[in-house]
This record gives structure tokens, C-alpha cells and sequence, in this order.
């Protein structure tokens, strides 16, 4: 045979390796081959590193598996204007996001194996970061006739959700969970009994005086136990997005102590902000579960750090000026949040509330295991998909300067600590702090 | 034994055959090796005998169903009976006559056997309640269907040479199917071992309890079966309510050689019919004669309905020979 390629080897030396999986927190250094790790750990290169390899130095910064963003909404097909695969993938690459699975509420909706397999297509052209869609609940969002899971589930969609609107009709909810289960895929749920959703924030005090209709924390928490006990009815597998309220997080705490098999996700928004960053009508905080009371915001931070809510999810909701600048009951609900999630995310762990490990575990490991990724594990064999971060390093959120093509962000000015460095996907180098 | 002296012993001794469920196993095995005298019968040239004499059979037939009825309408013919066909559309005697209505003015025509199907659970049993006559059930509802069972039995056991010891899937709406539910409880009292297969929102709450194995993954489902049944999808059931597309149901729950091959290598295929070719049942399997058992069940049909029928008359004709 006759000369074989070379494999592309690149070290990751002077790190702080963190990963989640295995409860690794300690120097060390990754050696990357052929886009896999082939090895890592506090013994790797603690000599010179052999000829052949290309070095990278870490400096002493953290290295992590790149982050799983489980909630993104793409825009692309049908709102272009907005964001599109080739903008988004590069506010992924920005924000350490390795791994991104899109809603499947595009025009058209992502309900049959076409829309599936536009996603990977997509994914494979742009080329940057990995992007993986969910299939709807329902043909076209409508509530009503199950899309073919089996199918979809072939192609690679991971789950099956209807967006940003709940599978309100119980009998529907009940065959999904159910048939889910053939296919061993889980169903997302955007808990929000849609009679009582209809308002433009959190309803209480501030709404009132604002003269604003407001949705009542109740809405979620009633979706939820009423899923739950579909659950337990089919044994199918529940996943609560987005996550917004005390009632809600203590519901999930006690169905995850009897073993009922739910998982759920909550945006940084929802634990760092409350219903007051609406303040005099500022429609960037508008969000769909709106923001809600300081109590709330409390319980859904410990939720997180213990353990009740698995994955934060940046629910990256990309809009136009067209759709924010409106009076607040007509502008679109949703906060961009792709470059923003990790240094947002990290305030937890700065704050004490939660250590940094678990931290990135909510991040990475926890969707990763939610939807059977291989991903989120910084483990010989695995995927060499990795963030080189500093978290310590100030900024202030500036969204005018966000590669997403939309900036939405209600965090303008607001100071964090966490810079992602670099973000690696299959050991290409595809964002570089010192090169942007 | 000829078929005077199985008179004189009568081995079922129920005025109406509603369900299997409730039947003992030496009861079944009696009309099953009374039927078996009847496929004999069947195939000799001009095959008939005259035990149903001057007895009048009414076919009362609240659901459509042109293979039942000419079965049941053959049997009786066979056994020299006067048969009448009522085809009642549900709808219309929701306007006026109840059910009730309905036996009281059947009664006054005396029938001697009444066959009966009927869309809702447990219509039959109502209606048995009220009849003078004896009454087979033709089918009601989801509830029970016991003639099908019995043919389907008779198909195997004339195949395999027995029904102990068998492993047998039946796949497809388990739900819905009263054809399910007195195979189940057929195959369970004569000691085979049944499994359903179905997705879970075709199969029925707690169906463990009814003496089977569920399983949701077909493949797992079908491995080392003797005799795999299929049930037919009803077109309703289809459109995303219950199972989102006739390709998806195929591709997963169909019957294809590729699921089919977990199955012992000389496993029976076997269909209550009519079939949906390319959903539950993929076409070619389903006239693979090696394989497929289909038709010879049509014909067990009748040989089972004139057993039935022999079996529950046996009172009224032992009266009239005594006189």
C-alpha cells in the first residue's frame, strides 16, 4: 500500500481540563488526532511534545467539550432575514457551541423526512459546527396528526417537539409520549397551557401597572403536572423547555425523586433576569415564557445547581427590528443567546451557586445525554469537539457586535466573566478569540 | 362417532356462543373436532345434511360485512336450515327501534338462531338477554368475535396437528380487535403462548393481564414464532391519530421477509382478512402459499359455523327426536 495520510495531530497543552463525565478538574493537555481525542489527562506532555504535532497553549485556560445547545432556532428555511445556518453557525462558533439542534418551526415546518434531511444538508455545507434538528409533534404545527417519528427518527431528527407552542389536546400528548417510546426518542415541550398564555409578560404587579395582559405562573406548572401524568400513563419519555417558574422546577424535582422519566432545560435569561428588565416596555425582554417574578429566578438557579433542571439551553430566538420594534404586545417574544450562553452561564458558578464542573455539565454532558449525542465528553475516542475558554476574563455583552445576524439581546452592557477562546469542532480550529 | 351419537353427548352446553372467554378448553376442543368432520363434508360433492330441518337461522348484521355473513349464511344452507339476512344500518334504528325494540319484534317471528354483529362492545349480550332463541355473536364491537377465533384455531391445529406449546404472534390494532381478544383467550385455555405486537397506541391498557407478552419492536416480537396473525389497520386509525402514515406503520409493524425471518423458518402466516396490502401485510408474502394460511382460513369459516350451529341447536333437535 502505498502512503497513507498523514494524520493531523494537534496538543492542547497548559490547559485546566474540565469534563463533566468523568469529574476531571485538573492541569493537563488533549492530544488530538484525525479530529478525535486520542488521549488526554494530567500525565499527557508533561515533557516536550514529540516532532509531528502541532502545540497549542492553552496558557492555563480552560478546556471543556464544546457546549450542546439544545434549544436554537435557526430561521433558515423561511426567515433568512433573521438568521440563517451560515450567520448562526458562526455565533455558535463565537459562543463555544459545538453541537446545536435546531426547532423544527421553520416555513416549512420540519415535519417530514425533507425538512430532516435540508437541516443536514445544510449542517454538512456550511461545514463549521455540528447542527442537528428535532422533527414537530404535529404535520405543520397544527396540533393534531402525528408526524411520522419512526421515519424522522431514521434521518436523524433526536426529538420531537412542536416549538414554541404547547401539544395542547391531552389524547395527542398521550399517543406522542407513547409512540415516542418505540423509537426511544423523548418529546420536548414548550409547557404552556395556551388559554391562559395568550399575554405579553409575567402576570403581577408590573403588568398591572403597565396596563399589560400578563400570563400567570400557573400556566406552565398546570402543563406540566398534566404531562407528567402522561407519563406515568405511557412510560414515555418528558422533557419540560425552558423552564420558568418555582412551581414548575419543584413539579420536576419530585417526579424525578419517584423515577418518572423527565428531563428539563431553562435559558440564561430565566435565572439571571426578572419580569423588571421589562421596565418601560423593553420589548428585548420579551420572551416566551416571559421573565418572571425574583422568587422564580431563585428557584430556577437552584434548580440548576441541584440537578432538578439537566441542561441550559440558550432558546436563541434571533429577530428583526421590524419584529421587536412594536408596542410590547405586538413585538415577537425571544432573546438571541448563542454567543452569550456560556459567559451568562458562568454568573452560576462565579456567584458560588453552583461549581464549575456541574456548571459545564448542564451545558455539555447533561443535553448530550438528554438526546444520545456523542458529545459533551472530553474521553479518548471521543469527538474532539472543545472550547477553549478564560473564565475569568471581564466583558461587557455588546450585541451589535454578535455574528448572529439579528440582535436581540436585552444584556446590552451587562458585564460577565467568561471569554471563549477557541472553539474546535472534529479538531478544526473554527473560531479563534486573537483572529476575530 | 357418528354425528347422532355426539348428539346424545353433547360436549357445549350453552345456549349462545357470545365469546370465547369463559369456554373451557374441552369445550373448544369439541366444536374444533366437530368442524373438522365439517371441512370433510365441505369438500365432498354436494356435501349436505339436513340436522338444521325447519329451523329458521336469521342473520342480524348491524355492522357491514359481506365474508361473515355469506359464512354464516353457507353453514346454515349446508345444514338444510331456512335462512333469512337482515342488514341493519345502525344509524337508522338509532331514529326509532332500540335494540331492545328490535329482539322483541324478532321474537314473534320465532327465530331458532340468531347471528349477530353489532359495532358496539357488548350490544350481542344485551341482546341475548331478550331472545328466545340461541344466539352466536358475529362480532361486537372490540369485545369478542369466538367463530374467527375457532377457524383460526382449526386452521392451525389441522396444520401444526395442535395448539399446546405454540408460540403466536398477533400483530397489528390490538386495541380495537375483538378478533385479538378471543384469539387471546382461545390460545391461552388451549395452552399456546401469545404474544401482541403494536405500537403503544394500539395496544390496550394492562393487556399483560390477559395472559400475553406485549412488545412494541416487532423484531423482538416475532422471534422463534410458530404462527404470526395479522390484524388488519382500519383506514381511520391511519391518518395520524393513531399512527401517523400507512409507510411508517409498514415500514415498522408491516409484515415484510425481512421481519418475517426472526420467525421459525416455517412459521404460518395468518390474516382474518380483508387485507391491506403494503400496510399491515406486505403483498407478496401475503400469496406466498409456502407461508400463508389466509385462504384455507376462509374455508375453516364455514365448517366452524356449521359446527356451531350444530352445537347450539343440539337441545331443540334432541326435543324434537324425543317427540
Amino acid at each position: 500500500m502505498t502512503g497513507s495520510t498523514p494524520k493531523h495531530r494537534t496538543a492542547y497543552v497548559g490547559a485546566r481540563l474540565l469534563d463533566p463525565a468523568s469529574g476531571l478538574d485538573s492541569p493537563g493537555a488533549v492530544l488530538v488526532e484525525d479530529g478525535r481525542i486520542s488521549d488526554l489527562g494530567p500525565e499527557l506532555f508533561t515533557a516536550d511534545v514529540p516532532e509531528g504535532i502541532e502545540v497549542v497553549d492553552c496558557g492555563g485556560q480552560c478546556l471543556a467539550p464544546g457546549l450542546v445547545d439544545m434549544r436554537v432556532q435557526l430561521r433558515e428555511p423561511g426567515e433568512e432575514h433573521k438568521e440563517d445556518f451560515d450567520s448562526a453557525s458562526r455565533a455558535a462558533a463565537a459562543g463555544g457551541v459545538t453541537t446545536m439542534v435546531a426547532l423544527p418551526n421553520t416555513e416549512p415546518v420540519v415535519d417530514d423526512v425533507a425538512g430532516v434531511e435540508f437541516v443536514a444538508r445544510r449542517a454538512r455545507e456550511v461545514k463549521l459546527v455540528k447542527i442537528f434538528t428535532y422533527g414537530s409533534v404535529t404535520v405543520g404545527l397544527e396540533g393534531r396528526e402525528m408526524t411520522e417519528f419512526g421515519l424522522l427518527s431514521d434521518y436523524g431528527a433526536l426529538g420531537f417537539t412542536d416549538a414554541l407552542q404547547a401539544v395542547a389536546d391531552a389524547q395527542v400528548m398521550r399517543r406522542a409520549l407513547a409512540y415516542a417510546r418505540v423509537f426511544d426518542r423523548p418529546i420536548l415541550q414548550h409547557p404552556a397551557e395556551p388559554s391562559l398564555s395568550g399575554g405579553a409578560m409575567n402576570g403581577g404587579e408590573l403588568a398591572t401597572r403597565l396596563g399589560l395582559s400578563g400570563v400567570p405562573a400557573v400556566a406552565e406548572v398546570m402543563m406540566v403536572e398534566r404531562d407528567l401524568r402522561l407519563v406515568e400513563l405511557t412510560g414515555g419519555r418528558y422533557h419540560a423547555s425552558h423552564v420558568s417558574t418555582a412551581a414548575t422546577v419543584e413539579v420536576i424535582r419530585r417526579a424525578k425523586a419517584r423515577g418518572l422519566p423527565v428531563t428539563a432545560d431553562t435559558a440564561p435569561h430565566y435565572f439571571i433576569l426578572n419580569e423588571n428588565a421589562v421596565g418601560d416596555y423593553r420589548t428585548f425582554a420579551k420572551v416566551s415564557p416571559p421573565l418572571r417574578s425574583e422568587s422564580d429566578r431563585q428557584a430556577v438557579a437552584d434548580g440548576l445547581a441541584d440537578g432538578t433542571i439537566d441542561a441550559i439551553a440558550s432558546d436563541h430566538a434571533p429577530h428583526d427590528q421590524e419584529s421587536k420594534r412594536l408596542p410590547f404586545a405586538g413585538a415577537e417574544p425571544g432573546i438571541v443567546g448563542l454567543e452569550s450562553l456560556l459567559a451568562l452561564s458562568l454568573e452560576l458558578s462565579h456567584k458560588g451557586a453552583i461549581g464549575l464542573l456541574d456548571l459545564l455539565r448542564r451545558l455539555t454532558l447533561g443535553p448530550a445525554e438528554i438526546l444520545g449525542l456523542k458529545a459533551g465528553r472530553l474521553a479518548k475516542g471521543a469527538p474532539a469537539d472543545l472550547v477553549l475558554f478564560d473564565a475569568e476574563r471581564p466583558w461587557r455583552i455588546d450585541p451589535d457586535s454578535f455574528l448572529s445576524k439579528s440582535k436581540n439581546s436585552p444584556f446590552e452592557g451587562h458585564p460577565v466573566q467568561g471569554q471563549v477562546l477557541t472553539t474546535v469542532v472534529d479538531g478544526r480550529r473554527i473560531f479563534d478569540w486573537d483572529a476575530a | 362417532m357418528t354425528f347422532a351419537e355426539k348428539l346424545i353427548t353433547p360436549g357445549f352446553d350453552h345456549r349462545h356462543l357470545l365469546g370465547i372467554e369463559g369456554l373451557t378448553a374441552a369445550e373448544i376442543t369439541y366444536l374444533l373436532d366437530l368442524a373438522d368432520g365439517y371441512v370433510e363434508l365441505n369438500r365432498r360433492a354436494g356435501g349436505k345434511r339436513d340436522i338444521l330441518d325447519g329451523l329458521t337461522v336469521i342473520n342480524l348484521f348491524f355492522e357491514s360485512s359481506t365474508r361473515t355473513r355469506t359464512s354464516f349464511e353457507l353453514a346454515a344452507k349446508r345444514l338444510g336450515a331456512d335462512v333469512v339476512n337482515m342488514s341493519i344500518a345502525w344509524s337508522s334504528i338509532k331514529k326509532g327501534e332500540t335494540l331492545l325494540d328490535t329482539a322483541m319484534t324478532l321474537n314473534a317471528m320465532h327465530p331458532d338462531v340468531l347471528v349477530v354483529r353489532h359495532p358496539d362492545s357488548g350490544a350481542v349480550k344485551l341482546l341475548s338477554e331478550k331472545i328466545k332463541g340461541s344466539v352466536i355473536n358475529a362480532g361486537d364491537g372490540s369485545h369478542e368475535h369466538p367463530t374467527q377465533a375457532l377457524l383460526d384455531a382449526l386452521t392451525i391445529r389441522r396444520r401444526r396437528g395442535h395448539l399446546e406449546g405454540l408460540l403466536v404472534a398477533i400483530c397489528g390494532d390490538i386495541s380495537h380487535s375483538r378478533v385479538a381478544r378471543s384469539n387471546i383467550h382461545l390460545l391461552a385455555t388451549m395452552g399456546a403462548r401469545v404474544r401482541v405486537i403494536a405500537p403503544p397506541t394500539l395496544l390496550p391498557s394492562k393487556i399483560e393481564a390477559l395472559g400475553v407478552e406485549a412488545f412494541i419492536d416487532m423484531k423482538k416480537g416475532l422471534e422463534g414464532c410458530d404462527i404470526v396473525m395479522m390484524l388488519r389497520l382500519q383506514t381511520e386509525r391511519m391518518r395520524g391519530t393513531f399512527v401517523p402514515s400507512t409507510r411508517e406503520y409498514f415500514r415498522f409493524f408491516g409484515l415484510d421477509r425481512d421481519k418475517l425471518q426472526v420467525a421459525k423458518p416455517d412459521a404460518l402466516i395468518m390474516h382474518p382478512g380483508p387485507m391491506n396490502r403494503g400496510v399491515e401485510i406486505d403483498s407478496e408474502l401475503a400469496d406466498d402459499i409456502n407461508r400463508s394460511v389466509i385462504r384455507e382460513q376462509v374455508e375453516m369459516g364455514v365448517a366452524v359455523r356449521m359446527a356451531c350451529l350444530e352445537a347450539l341447536t343440539a337441545g331443540l333437535r334432541q326435543g324434537e327426536a324425543e317427540t
